[in-house]
């Protein structure tokens, strides 16, 4: 068996859903010419035919209305935006449409969407072709964000957006796409199952962290081994609802908590994780303030010493994690 | 603004087309049954809006008092695996199906028995036995839903088709134009279907749009459609038969742009005449002469000797079921609190 990378892994996710469901389809902007989106699209349309792997005009409110409709109708459509900063004009649909209905109608319809936005930093493309919103998402009732860190969950994670019973954000990183591992079989996953696991233990400090933040917090953890200091890495991976359960046990575990995210501080997923070890880790637990690892408070910038500037690294976190050792 | 295109004339101007309707060859009985739907949903608005002058129903209600044909007449030629969205002023719709009155009742007052669980209100009704399959208050929300649903039908091979309804406010909102493109390109069995009552929630359309006809976008985006008298049952019933017919053959999306007024305001009970630029108790006085009921019932009189005896008798049926369907919806619980997280996710609350 040979490694499979995150990119690929997210096209066997789609090869799996599709063969296994006839009511799955693709649909979105860049299908029939899949190099928006990597390798993680290639050949779907051959393979499958234009009729379940649908490109679509220029219009991500329509195309991702038109999902939804399909959802509530007996459908597991997978709606692609090739850059997450295009899908805000699909919000409507997502917000108030594809999370609601099911509360909104008395628990009597399913809208099963899967909608998969791809997150696209760096590379000088600057403030609108770079945003990580998974926050804005992870905010609402009733929709599920679902952010892989790594090739298998990208593959698994793809499978248990096509097959949930309520509407899913399927969140990747391009930044990840190169990351490659020897995957099992495909099989069914239950998206309920998907909770926060432990991808590094370790017992003086927990990192938490989601999709490419977790690369980061393992680098991280390689170099703080070097300093003597062990860190647990909690890769959160269901971002909504997240279940808290292995976030507090950890913390109060070791007692440190530092929370690293792609996005920004305010209002954001690690505010959220900070947020919950202050309620749920008792204060005599707690040998540091808790801490967090963002963006700064700007858009993305497009000149390469300011992207260098603006995006954390390994080093970025372990300078983190070294102050709450003084 | 300057150059306003009045395109639709006197289907705009409310001294025309006051007359008994031309009830073509169309058999009474079945026209009888469309007094009878259009009646249906009067009287249940009637009693909505009594529910809220009351204080019983707090929550936003939409009336469409006046524009009932629409409705009865697109539904017409629908049958229950067909998928009708709609938006805020839905009723009409969701009666013109048949769906269950005591349903409609239940869920403007909240309750557990409502076609949405009592958790949807007026805004929220569904009733998908019959083929209503939803209405958001989102002004144009739907329309690409049921485009999506559209594409279910076609996806399915049954001949089915879904259809939207919305207003001309509606026709603001860019998402039509991207459903309408999308319907076509994808050659989708989808029924747009566009009351224009020529008001949005209080600016009339001379002070909206550069034209007071709607239809121009279907023609933009190369979409069959029919500009019709919204008041004339038959004269909707006939432009949908055509458009649901070529839908189901596989000729793709349609588009009705139904010429109507309503004559409460935008919300609740009132007729409003204060609210908006234009709105007077003349303009008020004008429409109401083209009466969509009034004029199938002279109609039917005139020419097809049905007596009012039997119109009456039809009416008091209506009211004692209406009557009925309060009683019901007022007897009726509230929903358990543990709804409020149980239906969140499909496993219950997370």
């Amino acid at each position: 068996m040979s490694a499979v990378s995150y990119a690929d892994a997210i096209r066997h996710g789609f090869e799996y859903a599709m063969e296994r469901d006839p009511k799955c389809f693709a649909i979105g902007q860049g299908l029939w010419s899949p190099w928006y989106v990597g390798n993680s699209m290639r050949d779907l349309d051959r393979r499958f035919g234009k009729e379940r792997v649908i490109d679509t005009p220029v219009s991500e409110l329509a195309t991702t209305g038109a999902a939804v409709g399909a959802a509530l109708n007996g459908y597991h459509p997978i709606v692609v935006h090739p850059r997450m900063d295009f899908m805000i004009l699909a919000a409507d649909q997502i917000v108030n449409q594809a999370a609601k209905w099911r509360h909104m109608l008395g628990g009597k319809v399913s809208p099963t969407i899967a909608i998969r936005g791809i997150v696209n930093r760096g590379g000088e493309q600057g403030a609108q072709h770079s945003q990580a919103l998974h926050s804005w998402y992870a905010h609402v009732p009733g929709l599920r964000v679902l952010m892989p860190a790594t090739a298998a969950d990208a593959r698994d994670m793809l499978i248990a957006a096509a097959q949930s019973p309520d509407p899913v954000m399927y969140i990747d990183d391009r930044w990840c796409y190169e990351l490659a591992e020897e995957l099992a079989p495909a099989a069914d996953i239950d998206v309920a199952a998907i909770r926060p696991m432990v991808r590094r233990e370790g017992g003086d400090v927990t990192i938490a962290a989601a999709s490419y933040s977790v690369t980061l917090a393992l680098k991280a953890a390689d170099l703080l081994a070097g300093d003597g200091i062990e860190a647990e890495v909690v890769d959160i991976r269901q971002v909504n609802p997240l279940d808290p359960t292995l976030v507090l046990e950890s913390a109060a575990r070791t007692g440190r908590f530092v929370a690293v995210d792609g996005g920004w501080s305010t209002c954001g997923l690690a505010a959220e994780l900070l947020a919950l070890v202050a309620e749920g880790v008792a204060p005599s637990r707690l040998k540091a303030p808790l801490a967090r690892v963002t963006l700064p408070a700007a858009p993305a910038p497009t000149s390469k010493p300011l992207e260098a500037a603006y995006y954390p690294t390994a080093e970025t976190v372990r300078q983190r994690v070294l102050k709450l050792f003084g | 603004m300057k150059g306003f295109q009045n395109a639709l004339g006197a289907l705009a101007d409310p001294k025309e087309l006051t007359g008994a309707l031309d009830l073509k060859n169309l058999p009474t009985d079945w026209l009888v049954d469309k007094y009878r739907d259009m009646m249906t949903i009067r009287r249940a608005e009637e009693a909505v809006a009594g529910l809220v002058r009351s204080g019983e129903a707090k929550a936003p209600c939409h009336l469409g008092i006046g524009q009932e044909a629409v409705a009865v007449g697109v539904s017409a030629h629908l049958n229950a695996g067909d998928k009708v969205y709609s938006g805020h002023r839905g009723h009409s719709h969701y009666l013109a199906l048949h769906a269950p009155l005591d349903g409609m009742m239940a869920e403007v007052l909240g309750k557990a028995t409502g076609a949405s669980g009592g958790m949807g209100g007026s805004m929220h009704l569904f009733a998908p036995e019959v083929g209503f399959h939803g209405s958001v208050p989102i002004v144009g929300a739907t329309i690409p839903i049921a485009v999506g649903a559209g594409l279910a039908c076609k996806m399915d091979g049954k001949g089915q088709v879904a259809v939207a309804y919305f207003g001309d406010g509606a026709c603001e909102e860019g998402v039509v134009h991207e459903s309408l493109n999308l319907a076509r390109v994808l050659d989708l069995p989808v029924l747009f279907v566009c009351e224009n009552n020529l008001y949005s929630s209080h600016l009339d359309i001379h002070l909206r749009q550069p034209s007071n006809s709607v239809a121009r976008f279907a023609e933009a985006h190369r979409v069959d459609h029919r500009v019709i008298d919204g008041n004339d049952v038959v004269a909707v019933s006939e432009a949908a038969a055509d458009l649901i017919a070529n839908a189901r053959a596989g000729k793709g999306p349609g588009f009705i742009e139904a010429v109507t007024f309503r004559w409460l305001g935008h919300v609740g009970p009132n007729e409003d005449i204060d609210v908006g630029v234009r709105r007077s108790p003349g303009e008020l006085t004008a429409w109401k002469r083209r009466d969509p009921v009034r004029r199938l019932t002279d109609a039917l009189s005139a020419s097809r000797g049905v007596g009012q005896d039997r119109f009456a008798g039809i009416d008091a049926e209506i009211v004692r079921a209406v009557d009925e369907a309060v009683a019901f919806a007022r007897a009726s619980a509230y929903p358990e609190d543990r709804v409020l997280l149980d239906y969140v996710y499909a496993g219950g609350a997370a």
